[in-house]
């Protein structure tokens, strides 16, 4: 009796620190990893330097698309643009700029520096309409293919890896 | 120097806490009726070199010597004084040498205090303690060395989180501290009770005055942490339920529940087997406690920077720890004394012990059920204050019943009329009174205004007859008392609470409810360690015609660089007046966030009334020893 | 299962509309600021949070009801964004554990006591 308890407290107390032990070695980030296969939302967004708005449901026109969330004022942003840069290269991805609430004119002199990957620019200023993508924070990065389906989602800059992986995709 | 000299202070009181285990295991097998006097000597000396390491860090602090790692990068020269050496214990490293510290306290005290106890059950505890002191010295040394060199020695240092520098937070980890790691000495006692065989009687006075005495370090450290965070995190709540704050409530719980067996086991033979569990299961919440705090697998408002090879040297000194006690306690429990009856005040003992460790249960589901989900699934979900309240609320009612009606019992046996008395007519007659004045609030909150009147009443007839009748247990009256107190205060402060958002530019004006608030005068200034920009807004209660003046502030400190928002609290006796703003990024307006909340000062004064009660206890063992 | 959830939703609505919030304010209670170490969006005064606190306050106005509003930022920032930790099937031990906790001690007690005032008699 008295062993058939030893062995039941024994195994419940093993199986709690194997668990905090796995957790331990968890990344603790939060990524809306989520959203992966997900269908994105029917959002307009305003261009960037003229009047009217954009509709997402146009990129089913392109073969990939990449949605880049970024701001002038915002350092890893900076420090990932020569990566969408390199990717603006490609014929079958069209990349689409949002950027995130900031001024106009540091934007353009952002862009003007450090070149302009972006096939379409739009804007949210508010910071409202990045909300329907589940943006927390700047840059993230979205890749969507032709059904509007998300395939991956970058939260923080674009790493190499991320940019080989990119590029392994839309090979297909 | 200091960090050759700290290193070596601790290296020796390490050696001295390994040298008593082996004089304690020697003078065992010794058939002489006292404690070798040599035992005597070491635990002095290890308290001395102890409390000496503790020392050099705090003078490290205060003379800011960067060529301590720690000291480089959570201090910095333009500090204040009482700043830097409340940072000796603001972070990981040293806080850890302050747990030690109160391990060592507690032992040589339990050693010095019990004179005439039995020497084999003095013995083991001794040597429990000390293998609790010897491995958190190890990690100390090995993993978490707060006299870590630094080379080459920078000019200056790296500086306190500001939101951590403030007074009260300064206390509030040495007063938790003495709670939870306090109770690891009945942890000890209740192991080399079982393995003595010490009968029931001087297990309970033995473990008694400790309890009593953590248990009260432990409601005000709760209670200073939580004041530190209603003024100090700007948001205006006191409680979140935050992992952290779990982490420091759940040792309460078995504390509470301990302190209250403790009284079973002392004037009659039972529970002895019970009491000493719920020793051991203290003292390992504590360490599970701690464990969560530091090992950076939780996410919370107050963290501390995370290093995994920490949560796995705490997790396997748990594991340990965990094994061998369950093992020990397998081993040794002896057959338990039977002889109750139902309706008898133990019973009501046991039923409080049944809730302290329900509520347990609950805020340790609460805390580990998202990393257990995380970890064995990747899904990720929060669990928060509405799972709490949800959960535990509906547990007052009857709790705060049986807080009531139990102590009216008598030990052995009694019988269930007689509860319903003048306090419960008196109650119901309050609470008519404010069922009309409130109108509102679900039924749920209602009835807990209810009981916790009923609770507050009894005990304040209870308290009237303590005069006639001088053994009525005191402290248990007040610490109910503050209790009912405490629970009224807080679904009061629900209820009432007004919260108002909103944003405006300097020279507005905003009308709602009763009150006009005006944006009258925007000030910016700099101190040595920040720059600050300061609004100044009246508030005009139109109804009460009174008008405050507030100014709430935005600093951004430089060392280390970080925004705060400073709430500007007008505090009168029944309701405090609570102010915050932020700016909106990139323009001139501001969010500013105004909060009434009523009864704060109640909860505070309640929770102090809870822990006198701890006090007078203490006091009261004194007296009859 | 429907009817349970809407019990507990009832129930919850009871117990946490304590006073005067407004919806606004009991949302945005209920929300995690994702990128602020768990304070909720209403204590945050982070950019993030503001964001959230606009959006919240424009759907509230449009008419949305407070679970649509739960159900949309749920599906763009996952169950993590909710404070009140919704019934689904990853938390029914989350929900009903302690309750089952709360019996088997009772049970253990009654079982203690019972067994011993019988061996007096």
């Amino acid at each position: 009796m008295k062993k058939k308890y030893l062995v039941t407290i024994y195994s419940i107390a093993i199986f709690f620190f194997v668990v905090l032990y796995l957790s331990l070695n968890k990344n603790n980030i939060y990524t809306t990893q989520e959203n992966i296969g997900k269908k994105i939302s029917v959002i307009q967004l305003n261009y960037f330097d003229k009047p009217g708005e954009f509709n997402i449901q146009e990129i089913s026109n392109f073969n990939f698309t990449l949605l880049n969330f970024w701001a002038s004022w915002c350092g890893p942003c900076r420090k990932e643009h020569k990566h969408l840069v390199e990717l603006s290269r490609n014929s079958n991805l069209k990349i689409i700029g949002v950027n995130f609430k900031d001024d106009k004119k540091n934007a353009m002199e952002f862009l003007k520096e450090m070149g302009n990957p972006f096939f379409i620019l739009t804007k949210d200023p508010e910071g409202k309409k990045s909300v329907n993508f589940g943006i927390y924070g700047i840059p993230e990065t979205i890749l969507i293919n032709k059904d509007l389906k998300i395939l991956k989602k970058y939260v923080g800059p674009l790493s190499d890896k991320d940019v080989r992986e990119i590029q392994r995709i839309i090979k297909k | 120097m200091l960090s050759s000299f700290g290193i070596s202070v601790s290296t020796i009181s390490l050696l001295l806490s390994l040298s008593l285990l082996y004089l304690s295991y020697y003078d065992l097998k010794l058939s002489n009726n006292k404690i070798s006097k040599k035992i005597y000597k070491f635990a002095f000396s290890q308290i001395l070199f102890t409390f000496l390491s503790f020392i050099t860090l705090i003078i490290a602090y205060v003379i800011s010597d960067f060529s301590l790692i720690n000291v480089y990068e959570n201090s910095h020269t333009t500090k204040p004084l009482f700043y830097k050496i409340s940072g000796a214990w603001g972070n990981h490293e040293g806080s850890l040498l302050l747990w030690i510290n109160i391990l060592v306290l507690f032992s040589f005290l339990f050693l010095i205090l019990n004179k005439d106890k039995n020497k084999n059950f003095k013995l083991y505890t001794i040597i429990f303690q000390n293998l609790l002191i010897s491995t958190f010295l190890i990690f100390l040394l090995t993993n978490s060395n707060p006299f870590s060199l630094l080379y080459p020695i920078p000019t200056e240092g790296m500086g306190l989180n500001p939101i951590l520098q403030d007074p009260a937070l300064a206390i509030h980890p040495p007063l938790l501290y003495l709670g939870f790691v306090g109770s690891s000495i009945y942890f000890s006692i209740a192991l080399a009770a079982l393995i003595t065989k010490v009968d029931s009687k001087s297990l309970a006075l033995t473990i008694k005055p400790w309890v009593s005495v953590s248990w009260t370090f432990q409601t005000l450290g709760i209670l200073v942490g939580s004041i530190w965070a209603y003024y100090e995190l700007g948001w205006g709540g006191f409680w979140f339920w935050d992992p952290v704050e779990n982490s420091s409530l759940m040792p309460w719980f078995l504390m509470t529940a301990l302190l209250h067996s403790v009284l079973v086991l002392e004037r009659r033979i039972g529970l002895y087997s019970w009491v000493i569990i719920l020793s051991i299961l203290t003292f390992t919440m504590s360490v599970v406690g701690t464990f969560l705090v530091r090992s950076g697998i939780l996410n919370s408002v107050h963290t501390f920077a995370n290093d995994p090879s920490r949560g796995l040297f705490i997790l396997s000194f748990l594991a340990l720890m965990v094994f061998s006690s369950i093992f020990i306690f397998f081993k040794y429990a002896p057959a338990e004394n039977k002889n109750y009856k139902i309706f008898s005040k133990e019973s009501f003992i046991l039923i409080n012990n049944w809730f302290m460790v329900f509520f347990l249960a609950v805020v340790l589901i609460g805390t580990l059920y998202p990393v257990f989900l995380d970890t064995l699934t990747g899904q990720k979900i929060s669990v928060g204050p509405p799972y709490y309240n949800f959960i535990l609320a509906p547990f007052l009612l009857p709790l705060l019943f049986l807080m009531t009606s139990g102590p009216k019992h008598k030990w052995i046996s009694s019988n269930v009329i007689g509860i319903f008395n003048i306090a419960l007519f008196t109650s119901i007659i309050l609470f008519f009174v404010f069922f009309l004045s409130i109108k509102e609030g679900g039924l749920l909150l209602l009835l807990i205004l209810l009981f916790s009147t009923y609770l507050i009443t009894q005990t304040t007839f209870d308290f009237y007859e303590t005069f006639k009748n001088k053994n009525i247990n005191l402290s248990r009256i007040i610490s109910h008392f503050g209790f009912g107190l405490l629970i009224l205060s807080i679904s009061l402060n629900q209820i009432f609470s007004v919260e108002k958002s909103f944003n405006a530019r300097l020279g507005d004006e905003k009308n709602f409810l009763n009150y006009t608030i005006k944006f009258n005068n925007l000030e910016t200034f700099s101190k040595n360690n920040f720059k600050s920009v300061k609004g100044h807004f009246e508030i005009i209660d139109k109804k009460n015609i009174i008008s405050q003046k507030l100014t709430p502030e935005i600093r951004v400190y430089n060392q280390p660089e970080t925004i705060t928002y400073e709430a500007s609290i007008n505090t009168k006796l029944f309701s405090d007046t609570y102010l915050t703003m932020s700016n909106i990024s990139n323009t001139d307006i501001f969010n500013v966030k105004f909060q009434k909340k009523p009864f704060m000062n109640f909860i505070w004064f309640s929770v102090l009334l809870i822990s006198f009660g701890g006090i007078l206890q203490f006091l009261r063992l004194k007296k009859r020893v | 299962m429907r009817v349970l959830s809407l019990i507990i939703i009832s129930f919850l609505i009871i117990t946490i509309s304590y006073g005067n919030e407004s919806k606004t304010y009991k949302i945005l209670k209920n929300l995690r600021c994702l990128v602020c170490q768990g304070q909720t969006i209403s204590d945050s005064n982070s950019d993030f949070a503001l964001t959230i606190k606009e959006v919240v306050t424009e759907k509230v106005n449009e008419g949305l009801s407070e679970k649509e509003i739960y159900y949309f930022l749920s599906d763009k920032y996952g169950d993590w964004i909710l404070f009140n930790t919704p019934l689904k099937k990853n938390s029914y031990l989350l929900w009903f554990m302690p309750y089952v906790l709360f019996i088997l001690g009772g049970a253990i007690l009654y079982i203690m006591i019972k067994k011993r005032t019988e061996k007096i008699k």
